[in-house]
């Protein structure tokens, strides 16, 4: 063996060689099956996708680093389960893209966080989390209410989501910015197109508590009131489990 | 800088910077009201300075033909300048998000200024900008010396080199306008990307080609780990960043994975990062500098030969242990619980490779701090290891994760070996690189060491107890059987512990402080060196040399 490798190091090709397939093996036989073995994602039927409002906020959510505090995973743990909800599916984050896990609890985990708290608590935590939580050390957002909604971009947002794979139809996509507004002005028109293209259950409400104005802060809220209501698959494991 | 350069690579530059200038432009043009046309317009700004700068000295006569008698430093030199400016704003920018944790409000009302867009402002600039310039610094440094042949031209490693800190600027000016793709330690969007495959490639190929003109038959262990450092993380780089651009003209992208798919690619990126950014390649700095500051060869060299197999294999296996009980199979997690124990074979090999080549050199280590540096980083190898193979437990595991061990343990790595074994190389070239008899003052290194150690141990015991403290506390039940802490509780213990971070961050801080006025002394004040001795000059004409030789 280190008769071979005496003369391996003398030859810089058979070393980049070496080195390129000693280094591949493990990620070809830990991540290529999972995009093959069926039992990876479970199937929920009733899963549905971002609205677009939501998809901003999830965006926004990214732009600020919140996964680097507040996980999205809960664990198979007696104690996690009780404290957070029902463990997380893989099928809850299949058009998560990129997936926002995350991987320190700075703050709680929040992948069941959907209608845990009212809209009002949302923005008033994230203006000073201190007003309503005195021991928090989480950031304060006061400029999300201050800024306007960025929209015309929507449709290339979803467009782009359609090519990695998550089945946004042709008429979301040309309604994306509308909806996005619709969504968070629940008396203007263009509210009955959000529920006919994403769904009755699609919270359509003024999440920041001002139907005018489109604020990013309406955008956060909308996403954080999604999180784990995508599906209910979580609440039934055993039954998709089965299948 | 350009002076250096030969006529012909002063045309090649200038093409280089007016097609930078170009893409800058266009980006500038594609993204008005996208922080996209804010990086176009710097990329743009870069390059036209840059070609100012060719052309004012395009008339220089051309360098003599005698400099390829001599090793190629100046690269190495910028380096080391560029990694020591990136760690004072990359632990600056730490040791603020730090105190923000126990005191929120010490801020400014701005986007910019909030935790989350600071933090990979932190792991990029300490990574990236001090690791990564470091690497690339030695490298150069290590891989001319070992074969014995001068760098083929003199504009591949600045374009390498100057290529690679625009890529930190642009990923950490990102970040404070909102520009990340959340992938940890992989945050830069598409086009950042793209920029550093093509600096990357440059890196690479301009290795193989300094390796193709050595004149040792051998190529050295330094050379194998820096190899994989720059194979591997072109691997990972790649894959982990396959995105899909909202449009031309934007910065957004989205991974074309999703779900766990993600989260086992991303992990696979990330621990791996930690392999063979991390690791690899200051193993491949721990291999020349410490031998030759020690003036004692390697202890043993088959022991070097299965360590560094033993890593490139098992390490790859790894990246499943950040994902224990999540919605990932099991069979992976297992996988990557078992690969993780197994490589604490050949990470205490390459610990004991390391502190036994100390053997008959120990005096040394009491006298010198710049070895001692070297050596307190094996020693942290070494534990750092080993806790990274206990924490891959699976039970172990289900207290650590989520909590602040996981962070002590990143800094026993980060700061005990990573950063300690830089400043020890750093020290040792410097003098070198610079032809002076030594460092400006042996007092202020000494100073150095004792703070980075002070502020190490400090940093990751309160971490370790702030981290076993949460992890109990989640998982305490009282007597009729319900959770006995709120979340809230667990944060109101922590706040001592993030205190006692934040002043363990300042002493890393401060020393690295003292250690950048002591390399500025030593290259304006300290006395030169002799002349140098034959003993450092690539060996010319085509003759290979013998064993032994």
């Amino acid at each position: 063996m280190f008769g071979f490798h005496y003369r391996l190091e003398r030859k810089a090709i058979g070393l980049v060689l070496a080195i390129i397939g000693v280094a591949s093996i493990g990620g070809i036989v830990e991540i290529a099956p999972l995009f093959t073995i069926h039992q990876t994602v479970e199937d929920a039927p009733d899963m549905r996708v971002y609205t677009p409002l939501e998809l901003a906020g999830r965006n926004i959510y990214i732009r600020e680093g919140c996964y680097a505090c507040h996980s999205q995973m809960i664990r198979t743990l007696r104690d996690e389960v009780e404290r957070y909800g029902p463990y997380s599916l893989a099928v809850e984050s299949k058009y998560d893209h990129p997936m926002l896990w995350g991987s320190k609890r700075t703050g709680p985990d929040i992948a069941r966080l959907g209608g845990k708290y009212s809209d009002d608590w949302h923005v008033a935590h994230l203006n000073n989390p201190r007003d309503v939580v005195p021991e928090s050390v989480m950031p304060a957002y006061r400029f999300l209410s201050r800024a306007e909604l960025r929209t015309d971009d929507l449709s290339n947002h979803l467009k782009a989501q359609r090519r990695v794979g998550v089945p946004y139809s042709d008429d979301m996509i040309a309604n994306a910015a509308a909806d996005a507004y619709g969504q968070a002005a629940p008396d203007s028109p263009q509210a009955e197109g959000v529920a006919k293209r994403y769904g009755k259950a699609t919270n359509i409400r003024a999440f920041d508590g001002k139907p005018k104005d489109l604020t990013e802060m309406d955008a956060l809220v909308a996403y954080l009131q999604i999180l784990g209501r995508l599906t209910d698959a979580a609440y039934k494991p055993m039954a998709s489990a089965e299948k | 800088m350009v002076a250096q350069l030969t006529k012909n690579e002063r045309q090649i530059a200038l093409v280089i910077l007016l097609v930078m200038a170009a893409v800058g432009l266009a980006m500038a043009a594609g993204g008005r009201n996208d922080p996209f046309g804010v990086h176009g317009a710097l990329v743009m700004v870069v390059a036209i300075l840059g070609m100012f700068g060719v052309i004012s000295g395009y008339y220089a006569p051309e360098p003599p033909e005698d400099r390829l008698d001599s090793y190629y430093d100046a690269p190495s030199k910028f380096g080391i300048i560029a990694a020591m400016i990136w760690a004072v704003i990359g632990m600056f920018v730490g040791d603020w998000v730090a105190w923000l944790l126990a005191y929120p409000d010490w801020t400014f009302d701005a986007a910019w200024a909030s935790f989350g867009r600071l933090r990979p402002v932190h792991t990029s600039g300490v990574i990236f900008g001090f690791g990564g310039n470091a690497l690339i610094a030695t490298s150069f440094y290590v891989m001319q010396r070992t074969t014995r042949a001068r760098m083929p031209d003199q504009l591949s490693p600045w374009f390498v080199l100057l290529g690679y800190n625009l890529f930190c600027v642009i990923a950490a000016t990102g970040y404070l306008m909102g520009v990340t793709q959340s992938k940890e330690y992989a945050e830069p969007e598409w086009y950042a990307d793209i920029w550093l495959v093509i600096v990357w490639v440059t890196y690479f190929v301009l290795y193989m080609r300094t390796l193709a003109r050595r004149k040792e038959p051998h190529i050295y262990v330094s050379n194998w780990y820096y190899l994989a450092f720059i194979l591997v993380v072109a691997m990972l780089h790649i894959v982990n960043n396959l995105a899909v651009p909202i449009a031309w003209g934007s910065a957004k992208s989205y991974s074309l994975f999703a779900g766990v798919q993600d989260a086992m690619t991303e992990w696979w990126y990330g621990h791996n990062a930690v392999a063979f950014f991390l690791t690899s390649g200051f193993l491949g700095m721990l291999y020349y500098y410490m031998p030759k500051r020690a003036q004692r060869p390697i202890y043993s060299y088959r022991m070097s030969i299965i360590s560094f197999w033993g890593i490139t294999f098992f390490y790859m296996w790894a990246g499943s242990h950040h994902l224990h009980y999540t919605a990932l199979p099991q069979w992976v997690q297992s996988l990557g619980m078992t690969f993780s124990v197994m490589l604490l074979i050949p990470s205490w090999v390459s610990a004991g490779n390391a502190l036994m080549t100390l053997n008959g050199a120990w005096h040394r280590v009491r006298d010198d701090a710049v070895l001692r540096f070297m050596m307190v980083a094996a020693v942290f190898y070494g534990l750092s290891t080993f806790e990274g193979s206990f924490m891959a437990i699976r039970p172990v595991n289900s207290l650590s994760h989520y909590t602040d061990w996981t962070v002590g343990h990143v800094h026993a790595g980060a700061l005990g070996w990573v950063a300690m074994i830089t400043f020890g190389a750093i020290y040792a070239s410097v003098p070198w690189l610079w032809k002076r008899q030594a460092m400006y003052s042996a007092k202020l290194v000494e100073a150095h060491f004792w703070l980075a150690l002070a502020g190490t141990v400090i940093y990751v015991f309160a971490m370790w107890n702030s981290g076993i403290i949460q992890g109990l506390m989640w998982r305490t039940y009282n007597e009729s059987g319900t959770l006995a802490y709120s979340f809230t509780d667990s944060l109101i213990a922590m706040h001592p512990y993030y205190v006692a971070r934040a002043i363990g961050g300042l002493l890393f801080l401060l020393g690295a402080v003292v250690g950048c006025y002591n390399i500025w002394m030593t290259i304006r004040t300290a006395p030169s060196a002799a002349p140098e001795t034959a003993a450092d000059r690539p060996v010319l004409g085509g003759a290979v040399l013998q064993p032994g030789e």
